[in-house]
């Protein structure tokens, strides 16, 4: 069945998409939180040792859910091809700046998304930053910007990510050594099984519509097509609807507890690199995690670049934390980009800048 | 005919070569492709553009046939 040939079906790819993303959140997942992949990543980065802080460590089931439903379907459907050598070291460095600016904002594009939908005014202005960082991106196509050809593979080579993930959801369900955090973000979770559904459905019918939030926008202003946006649509349209029904929905900047900061300079910049570095890559992180599952391993590479942007994010002291209230005085403490982080986002754009335009289409043939 | 060799190229780069090839031409245009939502996403773009495309899988991918303009 092809999602992507009438708007009406990408509008209802969105809305099944927003309603797997609300179950999550109604389920446990953190406020605001519903399904967000870069901290997903983060979160199960930690699980694995790659991290050490204590309260994002989980190995996130949707994760895994993504890779195997986008695996499963396009197998079934016919579309998983076995691809790689377009620029892999590129794509993986690209994978870090994705991570790091996520956690410098506080989300990936589907999280600034969801965050917009419960009225969190950051994420509108996060998104000033993520439409001018995809427009660059655009900017430098049309320059000529390309990672070079992939070509078939080994067809068990486009395999390996999505056995990777089957690995971790086992060595989680069947044995204690992964890290399992006991408070904060990493210990709010839905019932495993029901984490696992909700990536694997999403996952699916994000492959059939090309979900893709870099994407979206990218086709937007570069071939005036709105077919990717309306998937986004329908999305925001059910979260919206699900926030204002479950009391979930707050216009305002400094709320706390809901995992966000108000540094607007820096959550316009983090978004900034995240828009830019996901239309050189071809897509946003979900889109990564969908290509790696339908057979490219050169996404596969950038998610493991997005795994150790995720590990450098709180290894070296990256992450911005959340607004939050002290327990004990009710003092609201406004969350923050510590200076380490500010610094990275510079570098990851200036990273951005020199990628977008030192790799040509005509070298790549 | 007019052929665009876009294959194992990322998104949006074989749109972007279709375009272009299609700008200046009214005859028929090869369009080669690996991937199936790429086929997909080509024939959606010359059927917005008022083309016809014959499409046919090859050792590889995919070749697009988009017809000349009428």
């Amino acid at each position: 069945m092809n999602l992507s040939d009438s708007k009406k079906k990408l509008a209802a790819a969105g809305v099944v998409c927003g309603i797997a993303a609300a179950c999550l959140a109604y389920f446990g997942n953190p406020a605001n939180m519903a399904l967000c992949i870069a901290c997903f990543i983060r979160d199960t980065a930690g699980a694995l040792g790659m991290h050490s802080a204590e309260t994002v460590q989980y190995a996130r089931p949707e994760i895994v859910g993504l890779v195997l439903g986008a695996f499963i379907i396009s197998t079934a459907t016919g579309e998983y091809r076995s691809m790689a050598g377009s620029s892999p070291m590129t794509r993986f460095v690209l994978g870090v700046v994705l991570a790091v600016g996520s956690l410098v904002f506080l989300g990936c594009p589907l999280r600034m998304i969801i965050r917009m939908s419960a009225g969190d005014l950051n994420a509108w202005v996060a998104l000033i930053g993520f439409v001018l960082g995809a427009a660059t991106g655009v900017f430098a196509l049309k320059k000529g910007f390309s990672l070079g050809r992939a070509h078939l593979a080994n067809r068990v080579s486009g395999g390996m990510l999505p056995a990777v993930m089957l690995g971790i959801l086992i060595l989680a369900l069947a044995s204690t050594v992964l890290r399992s955090s006991e408070s904060g973000p990493g210990s709010m979770h839905a019932p495993i099984l029901l984490s696992l559904i909700g990536g694997l459905i999403f996952g699916a019918f994000a492959q059939k519509s090309r979900m893709c939030f870099a994407g979206s926008v990218r086709d937007v202003i570069l071939m005036k097509n709105f077919d990717l946006l309306t998937i986004i649509g329908g999305f925001f349209a059910v979260m919206l609807i699900f926030n204002i029904a479950s009391g979930r929905f707050v216009p305002a900047f400094d709320t706390p507890g809901i995992i966000a900061h108000s540094e607007h300079l820096w959550s316009i910049l983090g978004m900034y690199a995240v828009g830019f570095a996901a239309v050189l890559a071809g897509g946003c992180p979900l889109r990564q995690l969908i290509l790696a599952g339908q057979g490219s391993s050169d996404s596969a590479v950038t998610v493991l670049g997005m795994f150790a942007g995720a590990a450098m994010a709180h290894n070296f002291g990256l992450a911005a934390s959340g607004t939050s209230v002290n327990a004990e005085t009710q003092e609201v403490i406004a969350g923050a980009v510590p200076l380490n982080g500010r610094v990275a986002v510079i570098i990851c754009i200036i990273v951005c800048f020199i990628i977008a335009f030192t790799n040509k289409r005509s070298e790549g043939r | 005919m007019k052929e665009v060799d876009a294959r194992g190229l990322s998104c949006p780069e074989p749109l972007m070569l279709t375009a272009e090839a299609l700008r200046n031409e009214t005859g028929p245009v090869r369009i080669l492709v690996t991937e199936p939502h790429q086929k997909m996403n080509v024939e959606k773009f010359a059927k917005d553009h008022g083309r016809k495309t014959v499409s046919t899988e090859t050792e590889d991918g995919f070749a697009i046939v988009i017809e000349q303009k009428l």
